[in-house]
């Protein structure tokens, strides 16, 4: 791997480009996930010999082929373990697993909750595009109720995962939503993450050219999108709209969409955004906003600060290794009840 | 001093404690094996419970047993049948008649003798009349009653004090073979020291026993079993699954590598688990996955960053891991998966032992799938093995499949402990930056095992994965490359046969019968064509370890004999694989699925009778 850069980490996003061609679809919505990683990256500080890229299958998971930095693809729904585990052993690295709807909820659900619960240092990135495309268009976990697809020839009579009430559910500390086209939300979102201590769980609303376009298009098109989602940005209040006249407020315990200068409401009814909240309650909510009575959320919903697996395991080293007396394998096979002949 | 009115001298003697899964039984087992072992007698033991924590109490299916073999001379077995019987209630007598030798000694708690009782075990009568035991030495002690009038004064409730009838039936085993009772009460001691109510009365009802034993020594003759004749040295205990364990951790520490295991509980697997999570004072890592899938790919991550890296199961655990077995296998990467098997299929029996998932780890997987597949044979040499298992992943950087059994994990033995300046050295093979690309399929010319770089090197960064890969590590379909490849990992895992030693044969080298045996069965085998040997019969044996490889100098010493017969507890899954390997003999089986190990006098039997046909 030739092209390295000296160590003062003056990167650009293609030191972080690989030899691979790029062979997702034209107009696939991971081509812009991957190059507004790659920006956010070169803009961190941080030796690019440190990073691991995870995945399992599925298209999101070919990502790991097109950094040009450590990357293991692994088996379909696996890649939380297999990054767990890449993290405990070697706790310096940055670890960051690539996952779609399908691999992380349906196969892989498992161990999508039980990571988020242990709150290791791992970067997950969840390209939701509700349907499986590698497969070639069956419906995912997050597909909409009734969805017409190969094997949902007379619409699909699932319920569908919501991935940030999920994530809170299985005590997520960090989560945040991005759309593929917006690049720069998703650089904010990417840096923040990658800078979070502990599971940082990204959905990227995505778009699947082939199998399901124009799934998102309320939230994604020119016309519609500005009133249809609402950015959260901590400390900033929850304004949206095309000419940001609506905001959120709480009424009655539930959120509540107002106009401003309709009903008495102005902006100072909005709620202020506080992703540092440790009570799940209003996150919760606040994810779990979807169309067409409230804006989609966007931005990071949810980020708080709490010790990491890692950071317990390594304390709890410490701790036994200054209290045990055995130091080496022989004082070990030499403990207990021991006799001579 | 005491006085013996009959003292017997013996080589050795079988003792089997048994009694309702929550009487105590494994423990008093395990303390009586290890006052033994320090008194310096050689001892094998062998667990034998049912898997529910608390069977229905009083039922032949709720009987928990614990066999130890003590010896002057070496034990190989926990013995086919018992000289001494401890029996808590009627269920234990039913469930052991037929392991009960000639002119046995059956120590019986008489107060749970009730009618009730014995008809709940299965019997309409007299148990010892039913099944023809009345000529055994019986000693009945009314140990519900003598356990309670000794702890009359104690303010323990009446539970706790039904709970310490254990102690009083091992104290009288201890009288009965004049053993010391110092390594015990400094187990209650500490064990109970928090609560000194409990470890008062076990040890006050230990020594009610003691002296109860004493007072009715007229009735059974007492055993003395001289120490064993063995090689100088510094002794302990192990079990196969504590073994195993201190293995892997001996290989990281020699290879200068963090060990990190990843598993599932899973009987009887669990114990390795449990005992390298204790193990963080000597830097081990452990997680307890969300399941098995999980615990095999946290090892798959933690070896691709650098580590020793570690999965333990047991059969329907092994299958839920055979995908990402398959991933260590094409990725290449140093992987030791630990097999300890139980009877199977499904869930099976999960507490019992058997020899049946060997298919399963050779061939187990989609694709052309080499492995490396060992086994160990006795519960201490789990410890080398699993040494070897590591070694052998790390220098080929191959997967290792090593198994071991219920009966080796439980079991015990004593253990010359050996010196990690003794072990050999691991090399590990790792990558370096060179002014040449770094690529990650690029093989040791005669191991085939490529190099290894991990993440934080700095210019070796480079991708791998489930997809077939060139050389350079970039998928490839190319109709060529994927069979170069194939035959790339075949040949490596071919390669390891120069770490195996060759074949010992038990015996001469030639002869009328060779008795060949793979992992566990080992010491049930020696013990029997030992005592053929002795009594005139040509017979060898000899035990495979390595089973893919498997030993150079297999056919050759096949060669030396008129017959050939694969005794295992399966239905003849190696038997089938050396018709595979070394088509040009006959193979006679001899098997045995009962979810126990062979008796000794099964494979003479077996042998006798085929040096018999013509």
């Amino acid at each position: 791997m030739a092209e390295t850069t000296t160590h003062e980490n003056h990167y650009v996003a293609k030191d972080f480009k690989s030899d691979q061609e790029v062979r997702w679809c034209p107009g696939c919505g991971d081509h812009g996930i991957l190059s507004s990683l790659q920006k956010a990256l070169a803009e961190l500080d941080i030796p690019k010999e440190k990073y691991v890229f995870v995945s399992g299958i599925g298209c999101s998971s070919r990502l790991p082929y097109y950094m040009n930095t450590y990357g293991f693809h692994g088996i379909h729904g696996r890649a939380a373990p297999i990054a767990t585990g890449i993290k405990i052993a070697n706790p310096d690295l940055m670890v960051w697993m690539m996952t779609g709807d399908g691999d992380a909820l349906a196969i892989g659900g498992n161990h999508f909750i039980h990571t988020i619960r242990r709150n290791i240092d791992i970067k997950i990135i969840l390209f939701n595009n509700e349907i499986y495309g590698l497969t070639k268009g069956q419906y995912s976990p997050t597909s909409k109720k009734g969805l017409v697809t190969k094997t949902s020839p007379y619409g699909t009579i699932e319920e569908s995962f919501k991935i940030g009430e999920l994530t809170i559910g299985a005590s997520g500390r960090f989560f945040a939503r991005t759309v593929d086209y917006n690049l720069q939300l998703s650089n904010e979102v990417y840096k923040e993450a990658a800078l979070f201590s502990g599971t940082a769980m990204v959905e990227v609303i995505q778009n699947c050219v082939i199998f399901n376009d124009g799934a998102h298009d309320l939230i994604t098109n020119k016309e519609t999108r500005d009133d249809n989602t609402l950015v959260l940005r901590h400390g900033e209040p929850m304004i949206f709209g095309k000419n940001r006249d609506k905001g959120i407020t709480l009424e009655n315990l539930k959120l509540k969409v107002i106009k401003f200068g309709e009903n008495g409401y102005t902006e100072k009814d909005a709620l202020v955004h506080d992703a540092h909240e440790p009570n799940p309650g209003i996150h919760y909510r606040l994810a779990g906003m979807h169309l067409p009575e409230y804006p989609v959320s966007l931005g990071v919903i949810r980020s708080i600060k709490d010790h990491t697996y890692d950071e317990a395991m390594r304390d709890q080293h410490v701790r036994v290794q200054e209290a045990s007396k055995i130091k080496s394998v022989d004082e070990l096979l030499n403990s207990g009840a021991t006799w001579k002949k | 001093m005491e006085k013996r009115f009959k003292v017997i001298e013996k080589d050795d003697v079988v003792i089997r404690f048994s009694g309702d899964s929550g009487d105590g039984m494994q423990l008093t087992g395990t303390l009586f094996s290890t006052t033994s072992a320090l008194f310096g007698n050689d001892i094998s033991t062998f667990p034998d419970y049912p898997s529910e924590i608390r069977a229905p109490q009083g039922t032949v299916g709720g009987v928990s047993g614990f066999q130890v073999h003590i010896g002057h001379k070496q034990v190989n077995t926990p013995g086919d049948y018992a000289d001494v019987l401890v029996a808590m209630n009627p269920a234990a007598v039913r469930a052991n008649a037929r392991y009960l030798a000639k002119g046995s000694t059956i120590i019986y708690d008489s107060d749970s003798f009730t009618e009730k009782q014995i008809l709940r075990a299965g019997y309409n009568s007299d148990p010892f009349i039913e099944d023809k035991l009345d000529g055994m030495h019986l000693i009945a002690a009314p140990i519900t009653t003598l356990v309670k009038e000794a702890l009359k004064d104690s303010e323990l409730d009446p539970k706790s004090i039904l709970r310490t009838k254990n102690m009083f039936a091992l104290g009288m085993v201890y009288w009965l073979f004049d053993s010391k009772l110092n390594y015990t009460e400094d187990f209650i001691e500490e064990k109970f020291g928090k609560k000194p109510l409990i470890a008062e009365a076990n040890s006050k009802v230990l020594r009610a026993g003691y002296y109860y034993a004493e007072t009715i020594q007229a009735i059974a003759p007492s055993y003395r079993v001289s120490p064993a004749k063995i090689e100088k040295g510094t002794y302990r205990n192990i079990n196969g699954n504590q073994a195993t364990s201190w293995g892997l951790l001996a290989a990281a520490e020699k290879a200068g590598l963090k060990l990190f295991i990843g598993s599932y509980p899973i009987t009887p697997a669990t114990g390795i688990l449990e005992e390298l999570a204790l193990r963080k004072d000597l830097g081990a890592k452990s997680l307890q996955a969300e399941d098995e899938i999980a615990g095999i790919c946290s090892a798959i991550g933690a070896s691709f960053a650098g580590s020793l890296a570690v999965t333990s199961t047991s059969g329907p655990g092994f299958a839920l891991k055979s995908e990402a077995l398959n991933l260590a296998v094409m990725t290449e990467l140093p992987l030791v998966v630990i097999n300890v098997q139980r009877g199977g299929p499904s869930t099976g029996l999960p507490t019992k032992t058997e020899q049946a998932d060997l298919w399963q780890a050779l061939y187990g997987r989609n694709g052309e799938s080499p492995v490396v597949v060992m086994a160990a044979g006795t519960p201490s040499d789990c410890f080398h093995y699993a040494f070897r298992a590591a070694k052998i992943a790390l220098e080929y950087m191959t997967p290792v499949v090593l198994l071991t059994d219920s009966y080796l994990a439980n079991g015990s033995e004593p253990w010359k402990i050996p010196s990690m300046s003794d072990m050999p050295s691991i090399k590990v093979p790792w990558a370096e930056k060179t002014e040449t690309e770094y690529l990650p399929y690029d093989r040791d010319p005669v191991k085939h095992s490529r190099k290894w770089a991990v993440p934080g090197m700095e210019g070796l960064e480079h991708r791998i994965g489930g997809l077939e890969k060139t050389i350079r590590g970039s998928v490839s379909y190319t109709p060529e490359n994927h069979e170069y490849m194939v035959k790339m990992r075949e040949e490596k895992v071919e390669a390891v046969v120069a770490e195996v030693p060759d074949l010992k044969v038990a015996g001469d080298k030639s002869g009328d019968l060779l008795v060949i045996g793979w992992g566990s069965s080992h010491g049930h085998i020696v013990t029997a064509v030992t005592e053929l040997q002795e009594e005139g019969y040509k017979v060898s044996a000899v035990n495979f370890n390595y089973i893919r490889p498997l030993p150079k100098n297999t056919a050759q010493v096949f060669r030396g004999f008129k017959k050939l017969v694969v005794c295992e507890l399966n239905l003849g899954q190696f038997a089938n694989y050396l018709r595979i390997k070394h088509q040009k003999f006959t193979y006679h089986q001899y098997n045995k699925v009962q979810g126990l190990p062979f008796t000794v006098r099964e494979i003479k039997d077996y042998c006798i009778k085929l040096l018999e046909e013509k």
